[in-house]
């Protein structure tokens, strides 16, 4: 009995967890944080209720410091279960944080209920700076997670130009190799750069190859079929390569045609096709 | 129908549509699942979270992995809070939308897949369940 009188966190927790979740659940409701438009009091209540019980498992344990410990890895797992629900619904960081964060307050007022010779000054002076410190931590959290977007931000933006280049293959003949995903601000710039190489080389044929694009479906149909018009009405003609034979099965089944488009399995097949079209020849050298 | 394990993915920005489709393909590619199977549900998933995206205002994804007797498999659920559609079976005709785009993911997307179930109210929202078998 000694070892759970020594230790008053664990003796708060298993003994006053109705009381704790009451005003835990006041503070989370009255908070500005809360967000009743993602998540219902009932749920709320359900998780407080939850972790009070597994804290105080982990307590009854005498390790009240680590969290990192082998007793603790109940309440480490409920935790990462709930940050990720969180972040589905939508939660931000703080926001999520916040959340055991308010437990601090009931926590302690307990605590000093089981202690009344408590000096009242000391005590609010003691809780003011605690949720000072707090705040500040989730400032920093805030900011260095805006921070970190933009960053990712920027190298989105620093990939979309590297990732689409034009290359002139033969006088006439334009080859653009498309990696990766095609989306609406990604066609932008491929077009934009297509359109530009036509006028600046006067090509005649713009040889589209489609080898690392992972998968074809409605969205990125769409966007080479516009990419394609765009080029035509450049007066260069277009060739659509590197349909793959999955790519090709996906786009029957979707229902997707490239009817006017045309279109070979290879860019070797689309180079030996455009070299046909203007009228060239690749022919070996007949030496000894 | 046993569900081995589950992951929620939330649909609220293109990019999400994305990582979506690539964590399917993943735990495709992990499980040993043949690439046309990769390919078409992958496609399939494309098409429905985008739509979830661009007509249901974002919405969470769902990935599971499925077992039925000794039938392993993978079910995706993609689910949304928006309008909802009014008529089902005309959003499942191919070429018809109400957006900008081809009208053909809804109906494309059912003939990718080994089954397909949709669930739509107007003003609840749509639930679109796919699963492809290995």
């Amino acid at each position: 009995m000694t070892s759970e009188q020594a230790n008053p966190i664990a003796q708060v927790l298993r003994e006053h967890p109705q009381d704790l979740l009451e005003q835990w659940i006041q503070v989370q409701m009255d908070a500005p944080w809360v967000r009743l438009d993602l998540i219902g009091e009932a749920e709320i209540r359900a998780q407080s209720a939850e972790l009070i019980e597994l804290l105080g498992a982990a307590c009854q344990s005498g390790n009240v410091s680590d969290i990192q410990a082998d007793e603790w890895g109940r309440v480490r797992d409920f935790l990462r279960e709930l940050s990720r629900s969180r972040a589905t619904l939508g939660f931000s960081p703080t926001e999520t944080a916040q959340f055991v964060l308010s437990f601090k307050m009931p926590l302690i007022n307990m605590l000093r209920q089981a202690s009344p010779s408590l000096d009242m000054q000391v005590w609010q002076t003691m809780w003011q700076a605690s949720v000072l410190v707090d705040d500040l931590a989730l400032y920093l959290l805030d900011v260095y997670m805006t921070s970190r977007e933009q960053v990712i931000k920027r190298q989105q933006m620093e990939l979309m130009e590297l990732s689409t280049p034009v290359v002139q293959v033969w006088e006439g003949i334009l080859v653009l190799p498309i990696i990766g995903t095609l989306d609406t601000a990604r066609t932008q710039v491929v077009m934009e750069n297509l359109l530009q190489a036509i006028v600046e080389t006067a090509s005649d044929i713009a040889i589209i190859d489609i080898t690392g694009v992972p998968m074809v479906d409605t969205s990125v149909a769409q966007h080479l079929i516009k990419t394609v018009t765009a080029a035509r009405l450049m007066g260069a003609r277009c060739i659509v390569s590197g349909i793959r034979p999955q790519i090709a099965q996906t786009m029957v089944n979707l229902g997707v045609t490239f009817a006017d488009i045309t279109t070979r399995a290879s860019l070797a097949d689309a180079l030996a096709y455009a070299f046909a079209q203007l009228n060239m020849r690749v022919t070996r050298n007949e030496s000894s | 129908m046993k569900v081995l394990s589950h992951e929620t993915l939330p649909l609220r920005q293109p990019e999400d549509v994305v990582l979506v489709r690539n964590k399917v393909r993943n735990w495709m590619q992990e499980e040993g699942y043949r690439l046309i199977a990769q390919t078409r549900l992958a496609t399939a998933v494309s098409e429905l979270a985008r739509n979830a995206l661009d007509y249901g205002g974002g919405g969470v994804a769902r990935l599971e992995k499925v077992q039925n007797g000794s039938r392993e498999g993978i079910r995706v659920v993609i689910e949304d809070r928006g309008p909802g559609i009014a008529d089902v079976e005309q959003a499942m005709r191919d070429g018809y939308t109400t957006g900008s785009g081809m009208g053909l993911g809804l109906g494309g997307a059912r003939r990718l897949v080994d089954e397909f179930e949709i669930w739509s109210q107007p003003g609840q929202g749509t639930r679109v369940t796919i699963v492809q078998w290995r």
